[in-house]
């Protein structure tokens, strides 16, 4: 698994397509937002934290889907299905090397969203990442499966998002809902957290066990 | 007793529900080299496919070194090279390979890379992207990538077609070289002359069936030449029920 | 499937008939007019045993997908795809009735309550299946996608539930019914399933009828 972890990052360092798209993307979402929004309407953590998740969402579908389009070209998927690797295996590999594409553009998004909203963040500055953290966990297992799925289907761009937005609901109602008493400081509801926290689980255990499904021919 | 190598049982695949590949049986023993022919759609490349695991049959049994394909023992054995040549263009020969032998698992990496690449003469070109290759240059790293974990069954679909002079060389060599090893190796070719030289058996495919299999003796490249017109008439009015079977020697 | 087919087709509809005949009954003539709402609750008689098709409907797809991919039998895929149809129309009929009901008693049309937005979102997800199978045309891999898809969705259910449920809550809440009230409601939740049941088998049997079709003609093709 350290093999196929190693050969996603050295494809990326490579051509460092995916990172920099990915980045300007989100950057670009988050501008779309500061003129859709007039300043006065950016009031509060709940934006924020809305504006977080959405961006994370869509530049999230384009880095997945990156992530299995180098895969088709010159059939290398073929060739993983061909050596000994298993394709739970494959499956948690390919996850997480999103989940780490997706934080290394969130580290650098979110601060950069709060001062441009100006949102003061009173919040505490553990939480936030751990949020963060168990959100892009979710989204990536689930994205992962579906884009692999996707990719390999003829209306691809568009049904990615169509098959894993409406899955994604729980995920992002729970993760908005926490970054924002986050960032504010408040007080939340543990059961947030749990449902943060049992969404990852049941879908990284459930994509491990059907990706080989996925992929057989 | 012989140890079969492949035991295909009444494979068949559909693809879309349209059967590509129809009730084959058929039996390959360790160190033979069979050669597939048949025109472009017979199943060919699906039968090949099957058989290095990258398939599932939609019926039919098949046994591999005397395991079901999904034994991950099995894989450590099979070599493919099919049109695709399986490698990241972006990466050089050298990480792709390693990439691929990490993969495998395989010991004492960078000695097996240099004398795989060594073997397909390219050993020069090692750092350089795959990008930049032509195609025979890649066809050779490709024909590395498949034979770095030393596999015992080779499996190659149309080797000959996408590789340049050298690379033609290259893959006679390496073919002899694993004949001599006691290898299996089944390819698929449109070349008779090529393919009949190299091989111990012969089949010729046809719209999902085999219409024909070698027995014993392989016929001469003009008397094949007749026999697969004769077989893979599939615009023949007439049909000989025989020719769609799969038990016509 | 086959020895189901007698009763399907010859039972099934007359069975259907009858219920529904019977639950409208029901509803119009025999059940007292709600004291808060009026006539428009009539409409919830319908409106519930739709939901409990939606649900049913799902519970299908992921069923006969797990089916699928566990044996490979067609009939299961097909199953699968009937029911996801079916399904998505109750789906609509829930999401319109509702409607219809929520305007006169709570003033508008729509709202994010968490049923609401459950049954939205449930929609969106068959969509999604129906979709997929649209638009990626029918192969084995696609079924083998759409089973994924259904298992998926079901699994995403209970935690949509609780995460919506968080999030607000408007939704009536039924508690105490009279016995007339309840009779109505079992016998269109009756009605309402040999109706699921009825579409079901009839879009199934259009499909695998289809799927027939097209094997005899490659096979006239194949020996040609």
């Amino acid at each position: 698994m350290l093999a196929l972890l190693w050969k996603d990052l050295l494809l990326e360092f490579r051509t460092k397509e995916r990172l920099s798209s990915l980045f300007v993307l989100a950057l670009l979402i988050v501008l779309v937002f500061v003129f859709a929004l007039s300043p006065e309407q950016i009031q509060g953590p709940e934006v924020e934290a809305a504006l977080l998740w959405v961006t994370l969402v869509f530049a999230g579908m384009l880095s997945l889907q990156r992530s299995f389009l180098l895969e088709q070209e010159r059939g290398c998927f073929s060739g993983l299905l061909l050596s000994p690797i298993d394709p739970g295996t494959l499956f948690l590999a390919k996850m997480l090397g999103n989940v780490m594409f997706l934080l290394l553009v969130e580290v650098i998004v979110a601060p950069l969203s709060l001062t441009f909203f100006g949102v003061p963040f009173s919040g505490s500055l553990v939480m936030l990442p751990i949020v963060v953290l168990l959100g892009t966990v979710g989204f990536s297992a689930l994205g992962t499966l579906f884009a692999a799925i996707a990719v390999r289907t003829r209306a691809r761009e568009v049904l990615l998002p169509i098959m894993l937005l409406p899955l994604l609901v729980p995920l992002l109602i729970a993760a908005v809902k926490v970054t924002s008493a986050v960032l504010s400081g408040e007080e939340w509801n543990g059961m947030w957290f749990r449902v943060l926290l049992a969404f990852d689980i049941i879908f990284v255990v459930t994509g491990w066990l059907i990706f080989s499904q996925v992929v057989q021919e | 007793m012989t140890t079969w190598v492949v035991e295909a049982e009444n494979l068949s695949k559909t693809f879309a529900w349209v059967p590509v590949l129809r009730d084959v049986s058929y039996r390959v023993a360790q160190g033979e080299t069979i050669a597939i022919f048949g025109p472009n759609g017979a199943g060919k490349t699906t039968f090949l496919r099957l058989l290095a695991t990258l398939l599932k049959p939609s019926s039919g049994t098949l046994q591999l070194f005397g395991h079901t394909p999904n034994d991950p023992a099995v894989r450590h054995k099979l070599g493919f090279l099919g049109h695709d040549s399986f490698l990241y263009p972006d990466l050089t020969p050298i990480e792709n390979l390693t990439f691929y032998g990490k993969a495998y698992s395989l010991p004492d990496l960078s000695g097996r890379i240099n004398s795989v690449l060594q073997l397909v003469g390219l050993q020069d070109w090692g750092n350089i992207q795959v990008r930049t290759f032509s195609r025979g240059m890649e066809q050779r790293v490709a024909l590395a990538r498949a034979l770095l974990h030393a596999p015992e069954l080779l499996l190659f679909d149309e080797p000959y077609s996408g590789l340049d002079a050298h690379g033609l060389a290259t893959l006679q060599t390496a073919l002899t070289q694993t004949k001599a090893q006691g290898k299996t190796v089944i390819f698929t070719t449109h070349d008779f002359a090529l393919g009949l030289g190299l091989c111990d058996r012969a089949l010729i495919f046809d719209r999902g069936w085999i219409v024909w299999q070698s027995d014993g003796s392989l016929p001469s490249v003009r008397e094949f030449s007749e026999l697969y017109r004769q077989k893979t008439q599939s615009s023949s009015l007439i049909t000989q029920p025989s020719s769609l079977s799969p038990h016509h020697s | 499937m086959k020895r189901f087919a007698p009763f399907a087709d010859n039972v099934l509809p007359w069975l259907t008939l009858t219920t529904m005949i019977a639950a409208l009954a029901m509803v119009f003539l025999y059940v007292p007019n709600e004291r808060v709402q009026g006539l428009v609750q009539r409409i919830f008689y319908f409106h519930l045993p739709s939901a409990w098709n939606t649900f049913l409907g799902f519970f299908i797809v992921a069923g006969a997908g797990a089916s699928y991919l566990w044996q490979g039998n067609r009939f299961f895929d097909l199953l699968a795809q009937a029911a996801a149809e079916i399904g998505m129309v109750f789906c609509t009929i829930v999401l319109i009735t509702g409607s219809i009901w929520a305007r006169p008693i709570w003033g508008v049309w729509w709202t994010w309550d968490p049923r609401l937005t459950m049954v939205v979102v449930l929609w969106t997800i068959y969509a999604a299946y129906l979709l997929l199978r649209h638009l990626g045309g029918d192969t084995e891999q696609i079924a083998r996608y759409a089973a994924v898809l259904g298992i998926i969705g079901v699994l995403d259910i209970p935690l949509l539930h609780i995460a919506v449920r968080l999030w607000r809550g408007i939704h009536p809440k039924v508690d105490k019914m009279a016995p007339e009230m309840l009779w109505t409601l079992l016998m269109c939740t009756v009605a309402f399933l040999c109706l699921f049941t009825w579409m079901l088998w009839l879009r199934l049997r259009s499909l695998s009828l289809r799927e027939e079709i097209t094997t005899l003609r490659r096979q006239a093709v194949a020996t040609a």
